[in-house]
């Protein structure tokens, strides 16, 4: 039984580690009371799912420990060799627009924390959400 | 020849905005006034563009853009049928309106110093918005929905103060969103193989059964509905809409949400068909109760509010929910209908409710609804324009609001569901009840403090033109679009539109 | 302002290691053949800049690198990748899709569609998109860098990939 479990595990590592990140992150995203530290929950959310997604590129037989025998689309092989494949290098594409995006948005959340800090003088939630109810509507 | 020119128009709405917002950009470094115009000037173009598409689409069919040349299952591919032609239409008309809105309301809210970056930000949000409307590929999807939710946050931010707190939780959330999003096309990837959503739509109808899809599904629905605040989701929705300058809560209440509540039915209806639906019945049960619990508890939590412009924000939900109780109901004609129709009577209702109470701050400087008292006096227009928007809102009959309410009342007797029945019939009483609150205060109760006791010229202070017009012809289409409504000449778009979405009713 | 301390071997080190950044990001920008590396490429400028506004002193970078320069240079980039996929259609009269580069008229008639496309890639787009990114990445430094005197912006650029 718990090694059926292993080789589950082993047999896609990749996929159970981008879970884990994505769990991780979510948590720390909406459970952490510091605003830095959800920023840096969403970031490691977002690095699972490009963890997912280059992933799904990793195609060919997933015997050997999870990694696939196809090779990175920039290698050049011969036709006499049989059998080879190439990485789908379409998820890959995919996720350099996701990164983009990312660090698009760690730089808008950045900036506001920077204005936040300047207007409240800390980035603990519960410390802000208490200065808010002095100050009133 | 002229064919091949409308067919452009689409990518031309999107490269174009984005073009003039970084023109609106390097203008700020010259003078900080031409910025407004430039954006005044383009949306207005882009808007007449949307109207040209339509046209278009109406007497020709759907417009299938291959970006680049490439084929479809391989390159970007632009597809706009009536549904996109129709929110394109109620979302460019919108934006022109906001802009128009905007002069006057953010010079008096926003530091000069900031006014190019204000108006490069508002431009690229359009773009945005337009984006995810027009395209037919999820990934791209996703990407121009970033580039409008970012632009949402810094535009809510630009506020100051409680705004920088209420834009961060929007991020937060707003990002998780679009990862539940991204991970949902991930998995659509993985089991289809492609991004093209008619082609993903092929083939995905021999794998409803595979758990993969289930989950996608989940995921996309999910994360779509934080974004167009449907309600357990909604969380971020009040305090971005109450804290924002009036001219970003105007825009982001009509287009943005428009925009994703759009997203969501195109995902739901024509990526997902309405078989997938139908094999899984309960959880679409499911939506329709939380839509009638959004309405109920929506409209008491809007009823307990002070700040008019929360109230407004809860009532928004409200009507998001109208649209879910609509979607839930794909099986009925008039329920669909309802939810369609929902997509641009609220967007102008609740665009006049924000632009009239953003002239009212404009002028007094009250959010407070218990100091409304004998406003109707001295902004007479104004606060008629809110009366008609709130009649609207709560569905008094030849207005605009009570088609919705109408066409879902109908799709309930159509499909025998009486307790949905006996839920709008009283969401229509609550909001009423919370509407009638800001009304009697505008109308019936007298000034007695002596600081109002001025000379005439004080007593009657209307805001300025640049914000009663587009009040005004919100008003004034809130009781035009009710009675072509009900016309029912539109109802042949309607099926056109039930059709462009997949759904193939008897 | 308050006299920063100096590092001898950091500032040689910097001043001598900064050409060479330069030409690295260059070389990722239109060194390859094909598309890609912009992004990479106007990183990796950016990281110089703000190798050096690390080194000398943000006030010193701030001259080097002035704000409106950043906005310009923000909007140049966008022109260039932009603007080249907009001519594709206005050259061939609205026929053509955007970005479709081999319907570059002047081009293709040269050289033939493929080498135009191939071109355009290269040595257009690849360098809009490296400025656009370099620009908009050390616009993002400057504006996170702490400012007391004045409020930082919160000004964020959308990259297009």
């Amino acid at each position: 039984m718990l090694e059926a479990i292993f080789e589950e595990f082993f047999a896609r590592y990749n996929f159970w580690t981008a879970v884990l990140i994505i769990f991780i992150g979510i948590y720390a995203a909406i459970a952490k009371n510091n605003l830095l530290k959800k920023l840096l929950g969403l970031n490691l959310l977002q690095t699972g799912i490009f963890l997912f997604f280059i992933s799904l590129g990793d195609i060919g037989n997933l015997q050997t420990l999870g990694i696939g025998d196809a090779t990175p689309p920039i290698i050049w092989r011969t036709a006499e060799e049989k059998g080879y494949m190439y990485a789908n290098p379409l998820p890959h594409v995919l996720m350099l627009t996701g990164i983009v995006v990312s660090a698009a948005t760690t730089c808008v959340a950045l900036a506001l924390l920077v204005r936040i800090y300047k207007e409240y003088g800390t980035i603990e939630e519960d410390k802000i959400l208490e200065i808010e109810a002095l100050r009133g509507d | 020849m002229i064919d091949t020119f409308v067919e452009q128009f689409p990518i031309l709405i999107v490269t174009t905005g984005v073009f003039s917002a970084f023109t609106i950009l390097v203008s700020g470094i010259f003078s900080r006034k031409i910025g407004y115009y430039i954006l005044l000037f383009v949306t207005a173009i882009h808007f007449m563009m949307s109207i040209a598409i339509l046209n278009y689409v109406i007497s020709f069919g759907r417009i299938h853009y291959w970006i680049g040349g490439w084929r479809p299952p391989w390159g970007i591919e632009y597809v706009v049928d009536h549904l996109n032609a129709y929110v394109l239409v109620v979302i460019l008309f919108l934006s022109f309106l906001s802009v128009v809105f905007a002069k006057r309301s953010v010079e008096k809210e926003i530091d000069e110093k900031k006014h190019p970056t204000f108006y490069t930000v508002m431009q690229l949000l359009i773009a945005g918005c337009c984006g995810v409307v027009v395209t037919g590929d999820v990934f791209n999807l996703f990407v121009l929905a970033e580039v409008a939710s970012l632009a949402t946050y810094a535009l809510i931010a630009i506020a100051g103060g409680k705004a920088l707190r209420a834009s961060f939780t929007y991020l937060i959330l707003g990002s998780i969103a679009i990862c539940f999003y991204l991970l949902g096309i991930g998995f659509l990837y993985a089991v289809t193989g492609t991004l093209n959503m008619i082609d993903m739509r092929l083939l995905l109808q021999n794998i409803y059964d595979n758990k993969m899809v289930q989950v996608a599904f989940a995921l996309v629905v999910v994360g779509l509905g934080i974004k167009a605040a449907v309600f357990p989701l909604h969380t971020w929705q009040p305090d971005a809409y109450t804290y924002a300058p009036s001219a970003v809560t105007l825009i982001m209440s009509t287009v943005v949400a428009k925009t994703f509540v759009y997203a969501l039915i195109r995902i739901v209806f024509s990526v997902f068909t309405v078989n997938f639906l139908q094999k899984y019945i309960n959880a679409w049960e499911l939506v329709s109760w939380l839509a009638a619990v959004t309405i109920i508890v929506g409209s008491i939590l809007a009823f307990r509010q002070y700040n008019i412009k929360r109230m407004l924000a809860y009532s928004s939900i409200v009507n998001v929910a109208y649209i879910m109780l609509g979607i839930s109901m794909f099986y009925s004609y008039w329920g669909l209908s309802g939810a369609l129709a929902n997509i641009l009577n609220h967007a102008v209702a609740k665009g006049c409710a924000f632009a009239a109470i953003g002239a009212i701050i404009y002028k007094t400087g009250l959010k407070d609804v218990r100091y409304y008292s004998g406003l109707a006096k001295k902004m007479p227009y104004t606060c008629g324009a809110f009366l008609i928007s709130a009649l609207t809102l709560i569905g008094i009959p030849p207005l605009a609001g009570f088609v919705t309410k109408f066409y879902l009342m109908l799709g309930c007797l159509e499909v025998k569901n009486y307790t949905m029945l006996a839920v709008i019939l009283l969401g229509s009483l609550l909001t009423l009840a919370y509407f009638w609150r800001v009304v009697e205060e505008m109308y019936f109760k007298s000034v007695e403090d002596e600081n109002t006791h001025g000379n005439a010229e004080e007593r009657f202070n209307e805001a300025p033109i640049t914000m009663l017009a587009p009040t005004m012809l919100l008003a004034i289409l809130c009781i035009a679009l009710g009675i072509y409504w009900l016309t029912s000449i539109p109802l042949e778009i309607i099926d056109k539109m039930i059709a462009s979405m997949g759904v193939i009713l008897k | 302002m308050k006299e920063q301390k100096r590092d001898v071997i950091v500032e040689m080190t910097s001043k001598k290691i900064l050409p060479i950044i330069l030409t690295f990001g260059l070389y990722v920008m239109v060194g390859t053949e094909g598309a890609g590396g912009g992004f990479q490429g106007g990183c990796i400028i950016a990281a110089a800049f703000i190798l050096y506004a690390v080194v000398f002193g943000i006030q010193k970078g701030r001259t080097k690198m002035p704000e409106s320069w950043n906005t310009f240079f923000t909007s140049l980039g966008l022109y260039l990748y932009c603007g080249c996929g907009l001519l594709a259609i206005i050259a061939s009269l609205f026929v053509a899709e955007f970005l479709n580069y081999s319907a570059f008229w002047p081009l293709t008639n040269l050289f033939g569609p493929y080498e135009a496309r191939a071109l355009q890639v290269e040595f257009v787009v690849e360098v809009g998109i490296g400025i656009t990114v370099f620009a908009a990445f050390v616009s993002m430094f400057y504006d996170l860098a702490w400012k007391d005197e004045d409020e930082a912006e919160d000004d964020e650029e959308v990259m297009e990939c």
